[in-house]
């Protein structure tokens, strides 16, 4: 038979290098688990209603009688729909050409971008162009269009908080640019440092790199952090100097569990900062019905906001829009409904208020008995999640864990996470599936499991933990000795992060590829800071490489 | 809008971002239709601004939004999967019908905790690929696997998917007809590969030769491109020919031969208007020749937005990917991870056009009347509308034997050639632009589709909804006949 028509060796690279944890090898073998009649708590990705959180009862009223539109004429319909639900619909389907069965256009339907704007404007007041706002099958879709429109090729650099959502990563990677990691730093409760920032820029340019853009996550994911005023005016303002994009993720803004800081836009800190800032820094923002008391993750609904980019860009990223044809139409609808609500007055508003107040207490509870939960554990210290939907704790795997992993031929947190699957059929994401530093691991779990399973979930956590804990310190040699040093090398490690950017290194040994569903693990390293090395070029297949630049390959740990 | 274009300070402008953007184009959305929507706001604030009361969208396959209505069976199942609370209540009876409400319950069964606002696995709901299947098998003969199915937001994303995967850089080449959907040309020029075209033969109607897709193999292979895959689409757009069997025999086996993956758009496969011809899909030609997974990588992609269904605004569809190694499967899944998962009323559509009511549900003979009505329908357009351009003066037309389109060719006197020359225009643009100005009929110029050198076209959907073709026809035959009259040579 002749030639192989797809073969793994000569895929695109950019695919293969491109890694995405959240989906990796632990949710696969959760998944195997679950299918053997292992009852798994899926804690692994930020989906509330996986997890038993109800749909908000008025928005999926109108949907579906945007989805049956004849029942609009049917006599009874008012003994299944209050009336306000039946009005938001004929409005939403006046908004649309053809109803949910009908391309719209490819920007989103105007109408739909109105309310957004609308809502943005009184969230942040100042003005918002609907011609700015482009609908999006969820955020994720967004991020993919912009980053496309910035990356050129692998001398351009984006940089992206550590820990991060792999999303950025992903994109980074398959669109063939260069990840920039800047840390947050955990010690700050995951604060983001701009003396960090200069550091991983200059970096990164000493390797030829061009900085492009800046993505911050807030609330943050993993992190659960809020990001200050300050902060974020410290932010923009590298960003004008520097002459970077920001790449807002603003999804979890919904998402506040506390009252000090609660959540404040990019858009208005830079509004609110005028000239020369707010007409020249460049920045989109980014907003999904995923998330918040919304939680519509299957919905596929989001949109992004462009300040500042010049018409003929906007166009560009218009017709790159519509070779994707639209957006789905009824996600637009659940953007619309989102971004306007019931108000006060309206049937339905009584029911809205309760289901949305209900849910975010609960997860502000949840939160807090998460975070407690982790704290009372051996060797686990975990920040308080102040936004989002997450837990992020610090695992203090002791050298006989490590040693354990390494035998077992796994990343020492993919290590424990498994074990802890296994064990208790939590199912979490390895840190080093986020960017980690070097000898540091965490784990991720949302919050979301359902409140009153909280406490049991917690114990079994807790149970699981210790004793590992306990095996694994046994198992050591001169334990004592050992775990004073280690303690004091991890004590002198959170104290004084390291400023320096990662760089990639192949991995030697080839253990990883039995177990693994992403081939070539590689693993970072965290160079000392007048020693960073240049990283070796990326291995290409054969012709192709437009740029002679050699840039380093930042990627994340293989799960 | 403060930022100007020229404002080099800036860390994004037009100079300054992928290429590969601006160099891709995708002409059903481009410059005629912006013409058209400004015609229509014009025409909103004044009805007398031009010779035509309303804007015809001829362009773009959007069924629904000419008119069309979505099948009540499949609307009916969508309502109860969103807000399911409609399942516990009695009234629900008298407003659905029963075989809707069983499948609705089926599905939500399918769904770990009947969640329908929650990702899901992302392939696609494993129930739901499992009904995908099924029709498949059905429809063929042959075996379908459901973890072969890749759901997505419509089958464009599923394109996309392929090229990422399969292009690294300009030396790699895809094998992709002339004229040809847009989407091909733009997502190649996306992830920077390039198009080997071949070329239709218009003369046969359409026809696709094996000599050609030879030729232009060696051709691109002897300038040092890696040619990876071969692209065809059908039925075709917008050519709308149906391949025959035999034909369909022969590209698999030119795939095979050349180690090519065959990539098969055949959303139009419910779209066939001749008696004489009938969709065969590509997985089960090749089955039926005996071809199994190691003979032959095919990706079949399939879209909730044609058919008789033109459910368009639901971003529905799924590619079934047959004849890769393991190693590359899972590739493709990390791939389709990144995205989380692609909408779930997509999904529980695309599950119901592979498997709509039978005989003896409830809903069987409204849907069965429902579609009919729509197919026979549209075979009447397609005929009228080809008949009258066979009509005009230097316009010779193809039948739309499937698909939704007509793709007449326009023999052009030399003066409109140099006419639109004189405009800086191609001569196709020219006469699509005078066309929509004098009659608010918007089509697409061939040049977006491209098209053999020197000749011109325009792609037509068949879609205006059926009393409005004669006022089509007859508006097309007065602007053509005066065109030719000013431009005659």
């Amino acid at each position: 038979m002749a030639i192989k028509a797809l073969d793994y060796d000569t895929l695109n690279e950019n695919v293969k290098k491109c890694q995405y944890a959240v989906r990796g090898e632990l949710y696969l073998r959760a998944s195997e688990l679950q299918k053997e009649g292992k009852k798994i708590i899926f804690t692994n990705v930020g989906n509330p209603h996986a997890l038993g959180q109800k749909p908000l009862t008025f928005p999926r009223q109108v949907v579906a009688l945007c989805q049956a539109p004849f029942l609009l004429d049917d006599p009874n319909v008012g003994m299944l729909f209050p009336a306000d639900a039946i009005a938001r619909a004929k409005h939403y389907l006046s908004l649309t050409s053809g109803g949910l069965g009908a391309y719209s256009d490819s920007r989103g339907l105007p109408g739909v971008r109105k309310e957004v704007a609308e809502f943005i404007q009184r969230r942040d007041g100042y003005p918002s162009d609907p011609e700015l706002i482009f609908l999006t099958d969820g955020a994720s879709k967004g991020v993919m269009q912009i980053l496309n429109c910035v990356i050129r090729g692998d001398g351009d650099g984006i940089l992206v908080p550590v820990p991060q959502y792999p999303l950025y990563s992903a994109t980074i990677s398959l669109l063939g640019g260069t990840l920039v990691p800047y840390y947050l730093d955990e010690s700050e409760n995951w604060g983001l440092d701009v003396n960090n920032l200069r550091q991983s820029v200059a970096q990164a340019r000493s390797q030829g790199i061009t900085v492009r853009a800046m993505v911050i996550i807030n609330p943050g994911n993993p992190t659960g952090q809020c990001l200050s005023e300050a902060n974020l005016r410290e932010i923009l303002k590298y960003c004008y100097n520097e002459k970077l994009v920001l790449l807002g993720d603003e999804v979890y803004q919904q998402n506040i569990y506390q009252d000090e800081r609660p959540f404040i836009s990019s858009k208005k800190v830079l509004m609110d900062m005028g000239s020369p800032f707010s007409n020249g820094v460049q920045l989109v923002s980014f907003h999904t019905v995923s998330k918040g008391y919304w939680g519509e993750c299957g919905q596929r609904g989001g949109y992004f906001e462009m300040t500042n980019l010049p018409p003929r860009v906007v166009e560009e990223i218009y017709k790159v829009a519509s070779i994707a044809l639209s957006p789905n139409v009824s996600a637009q609808i659940f953007m619309g409904l989102m971004v306007s609500p019931p108000k006060p007055g309206d049937i339905s508003y009584d029911q809205f208020a309760r289901e949305s107040k209900g849910i975010l207490e609960s997860l502000r509870r949840r939160a807090r008995i998460m975070t407690d939960g982790f704290n009372s554990c051996k060797n686990v210290v975990c920040n308080f999640t102040e936004g989002a939907m997450y837990s992020f704790p610090q695992i203090r795997l002791p050298p006989g864990a490590i040693q354990a992993a390494k035998q077992a031929g796994k990343v020492p947190d993919v290590f424990y996470c498994l074990k802890l699957l296994e064990a208790t059929g939590i199912s979490t994401v390895p840190g080093s599936g986020f960017g980690q530093k070097e000898g540091v691991f965490h784990l991720r779990t949302t919050i979301l499991p359902a409140e009153e399973e909280m406490p049991e979930i917690m114990d079994s956590f807790k149970k699981f933990n210790d004793e590992f804990m306990s095996q694994v310190i046994r198992r050591v040699k001169k334990k004592t000795e050992k775990e004073k040093n280690w303690r004091r090398s991890q004590l002198i490690k959170i104290l004084s992060p390291v400023k320096c950017p990662v760089t990639m290194v192949e991995k030697p040994e080839k253990e990883e590829e039995e177990e693994c569903t992403t081939p070539k693990a590689e693993q970072f390293r965290i160079p000392q800071p007048l020693e960073c090395p240049r990283a070796p070029k990326p291995k290409r297949r054969r012709g192709g490489d437009h740029s002679s630049l050699v840039a380093p390959t930042i990627s994340f740990q293989t799960l | 809008m403060s930022a100007s274009d020229s404002s080099s300070s800036l860390p994004v402008t037009l100079d300054s971002i992928n290429p590969k953007v601006i160099k891709c184009e995708y002409a059903v959305r481009g410059e005629i239709v912006n013409i058209a929507q400004k015609l229509q706001e014009d025409l909103k604030t004044n009805k007398d601004s031009y010779p035509f009361d309303e804007i015809i969208y001829c362009n773009i396959g959007n069924p629904q939004s000419l008119g069309q209505q979505p099948i009540t069976f499949f609307r009916e199942v969508l309502a109860l999967c969103s807000h399911t609370a409609l399942l516990d209540e009695s009234a629900t009876h008298g407003l659905f019908s029963s075989d809707s409400i069983e499948r609705a319950w089926k599905i939500l069964d399918q769904i770990p905790g009947k969640a329908t606002g929650a990702y899901s696995h992302s392939q696609g709901i494993k129930g739901l690929r499992d009904a995908i299947a099924a029709g498949i098998e059905a429809r063929d003969g042959f075996p379908a696997d459901p973890n072969d199915i890749f759901m997505t937001d419509g089958a464009s994303p599923g394109v996309h998917m392929m090229m990422q995967l399969l292009i690294t850089s300009e030396k790699d080449g895809i094998l992709c007809p002339i004229p040809q959907y847009p989407l091909y040309s733009a997502s190649i020029a996306l992830h920077g590969g390039t198009l080997v075209p071949y070329y239709l033969d218009e003369a046969s109607g359409w026809g696709l030769e094996i000599s050609e897709l030879k030729k232009q193999l060696e051709d691109a292979r002897s300038k040092g491109i890696t040619v990876r895959a071969l692209a065809v689409i059908n039925p075709g757009n917008p050519t709308g020919q149906v391949l025959a069997e035999e034909n369909q025999r022969d590209i698999v086996n030119f795939c095979k031969q050349e180690g090519l993956v065959l990539l098969a758009d055949e959303v139009y496969q419910e779209n066939v208007y001749v008696p004489d011809k009938k969709f065969h899909s590509f997985k089960k030609v090749a089955r039926s020749m005996g071809y199994g997974e190691k003979d032959l990588a095919l990706v079949s992609f399939q879209s909730v937005s044609k058919g008789y269904y033109g459910e368009c605004g639901k971003r529905g569809g799924y590619m079934e990917v047959t004849g890769f190694t393991s190693d590359v499967r899972e590739q493709i899944y990390k791939m389709a991870s990144v995205n989380l998962c692609s909408n779930i009323s997509g999904q529980i559509l695309a599950s119901l056009i592979m498997s709509p009511p039978k005989p003896g549900d409830d809903s069987y003979e409204s849907y069965i009347a429902e579609k009919d009505g729509i197919l026979s329908s549209l075979a009447r357009r397609a005929k009228t509308l080809e008949e009258a351009l066979n009509k005009l003066e230097g316009v010779t037309c193809n039948r739309a034997e499937g698909a939704m389109y007509l793709f007449p060719c326009l023999h052009l006197p030399q003066k409109a050639i140099a006419a639109a020359e004189a405009e800086k225009t191609a001569p196709d643009n020219f006469y699509c632009k005078r066309l929509l100005k004098a009659t608010g009929i918007v089509v697409v110029p061939g040049s977006g589709f491209r098209q053999v050198p020197g000749t011109w076209h325009f792609r037509c959907t068949i879609l205006p909804q059926e009393d409005k073709i004669p006022a089509i026809v007859d508006r097309l035959t007065a602007f053509h006949e005066s065109f030719m009259e000013e431009f005659r040579d």
